[in-house]
């Protein structure tokens, strides 16, 4: 298993070298989003009957754990393909699940660091419950594997830069922007918080916020089930790709 | 000594292009085993097969008796790539470089072999440096340093010296040769025929993906010898008439092909013969350049029908 550690503890350092740019900058946008918007709505809104300030707060950490997980096990696959750097990796004696691990691993671990400065710079302007705190360790967890994961599917899948960012501004970026980060699925007209329902990441959201709160659009239970079996579904596609050597082995 | 690596009738297309066409060869333990070949005869999608970067679609390929598919854990323990592309991590340096190379292989705590290769590869100086701030000859080296980071009983040098100064190809191979006398099997390929000549005591030569000859450095030389004498004549450089024929005249010098020694004496004799005095007289041996030109030429079918083609 030592390959497993060496690439895990070379995927965090990867990321954390350039830290700056990986960790504090998805913080202070987050920490805008939070201004911005709660600048705005804030003295009128109650969603739930929770301030929108503090409404806003988990969202905003759950998205970026989400967005940075995404980003990470992504943007190392895609930059280590185009440089050609990625044989290092394919040629020592590391089994496709460890290889799987590692990466989703830093990912999730990047998540969850992005999530905790954001959770650190914005929990202060807004009170804030912690009704269920089992939950909010079970959503953290479970949405940087799951967006970890993704990000190893959406890297082995694109040849190029743009593709790539083609999959982050067209998929990812609609999946969490309407996922109820910033608004109550309930506020939406019927047909939208139906189609809400089939936004896995909303479940993400709605399930973390519940951790907060103890109020949530959706029941825990169905957002625990939905987010494991969105892990399973591309976790295992993952698996697949890699143990064919899928784009990475001709 | 046991077979370092087996390959037995190995194919490998992509798309209607046989990359490796049939390829069966057995590179004994302790071996430093030559594999030459034009662009695109095959020679780096053979590595890449016997590494795991590419899947045989037909064949059995092993390493050190482990299979490479069924055993890849142990064929990958076992082998070192230099690959062909100067590739490079940027977000390290030399020595993260090669720890986090070695770690893969589960080889932890290795600084001291580590600090062997850098000093080794003329690297000491550079290894708190990024790898991003080397010059391309460094990360050559430092390429090396990654294939060899686990003490791999094969190491397979895919061109290393490509572009590379005459002091890095100096360094690197009295390295190379101290790790074969140590027992390490090579595999080189290389453009630089005359390094293989001196390096390697056997060679494979491919073309279109098939070996075209396969023998000892001295028996493809011995055998392709086909000596060639050059002569120049004083007052006009007039040849006599009878020997016309069997020579050409190449830039003020009468050229003979000659197939073996013993043909020589006549030649002169009859040189002597028409009253004719030497200005000029040169003997020149084959070199691994000639016997490469002509195999490959007598396997496209462009060279002259009695010249010895493919050995295998």
């Amino acid at each position: 298993m030592s390959g497993f550690g060496t690439l895990l503890h070379k995927e965090v350092l990867r990321f954390w070298k350039v830290g700056f740019q990986t960790i504090a900058a998805p913080v202070l946008t987050s920490l805008l989003y939070l201004l911005i918007f709660s600048s705005v709505l804030d003295t009128q809104t109650r969603i739930n009957g929770i301030r929108y300030m503090s409404f806003l707060i988990p969202g905003l950490v759950m998205m970026s754990v989400l967005q940075n997980a995404f980003a990470n096990s992504s943007s190392s696959l895609i930059q280590s393909k185009v440089t050609g750097s990625v044989i290092f990796v394919l040629l020592p004696p590391i089994g496709y699940i460890e290889f799987f691990m590692a990466y989703m691993t830093a990912a999730a671990l990047r998540g969850v660091m992005v999530g905790f400065g954001v959770f650190a710079v914005t929990c202060g302007f807004s009170p804030l419950a912690f009704a269920a705190p089992g939950w909010i360790f079970v959503f953290f967890a479970m949405g940087g594997a799951l967006m970890g994961a993704f990000g190893i599917v959406a890297g082995i899948w694109a040849d190029k830069f743009d593709q790539l960012a083609g999959f982050q501004n067209f998929l990812i970026m609609p999946l969490t922007m309407l996922s109820g980060v910033f608004y109550s699925i309930h506020s939406l007209p019927a047909f939208w918080q139906k189609v809400s329902h089939f936004n896995p990441i909303f479940y993400m959201i709605d399930g973390f916020r519940y951790g907060f709160f103890g109020v949530s659009d959706a029941a825990p239970e169905l957002s625990l089930v939905v987010g494991l079996a969105s892990l399973f579904i591309v976790a295992a596609l993952a698996l697949l790709m890699l143990r064919s050597g899928y784009k990475l082995r001709y | 000594m046991g077979v370092a690596v087996s390959l037995q009738n190995v194919r490998k297309a992509f798309g209607a292009l046989r990359a490796i066409d049939g390829i069966s060869l057995e590179i004994e333990e302790g071996e430093f085993f030559g594999l030459l070949g034009p662009n695109g005869a095959g020679k780096t999608t053979l590595i890449s097969c016997l590494a795991g970067l590419a899947r045989a679609d037909a064949g059995k390929l092993s390493v050190m008796g482990f299979d490479v598919v069924g055993d890849y854990r142990e064929t990958r323990r076992r082998l070192g790539i230099v690959p062909q592309e100067l590739v490079f991590d940027p977000f390290f340096t030399v020595r993260e470089t090669l720890r986090i190379q070695s770690g893969y292989f589960g080889v932890l705590r290795n600084d001291a072999w580590i600090d062997e290769l850098l000093e080794n590869l003329d690297l000491s100086q550079k290894a708190d440096v990024n790898m991003r701030s080397l010059s391309g000859g460094m990360k050559r080296r430092v390429l090396i340093a990654q294939a060899l980071v686990h003490k791999p009983q094969v190491i397979v040098l895919d061109e290393p010296t490509a572009g590379v100064d005459v002091e890095l190809r100096q360094i690197l191979w009295q390295f190379i040769r101290r790790l074969n006398r140590e027992g390490h099997t090579v595999i080189l390929t290389t453009h630089y025929l005359e390094e293989a000549e001196s390096l390697c005591g056997r060679i494979a030569m491919l073309n279109r993906g098939r070996v075209v000859a396969l023998d000892t450095t001295r028996n493809l030389l011995a055998e392709n010898a086909n000596r060639v004498l050059s002569m120049r004549l004083k007052n006009g450089n007039i040849l006599p008439e009878a020997l016309r024929s069997r020579s050409v005249l190449d830039q003020g010098h009468w050229v003979f092909r000659l197939d073996a020694l013993e043909d020589i004496e006549p030649l002169l004799a009859a040189v002597r013969e028409s009253a004719q005095v030497f200005e000029e007289l040169q003997l020149l041996q084959t070199d691994l350049e000639d016997v490469f030109v002509r195999v490959m030429r007598g396997n496209d079918g462009i060279g002259k029908s009695d010249e010895k083609g493919a050995t295998v």
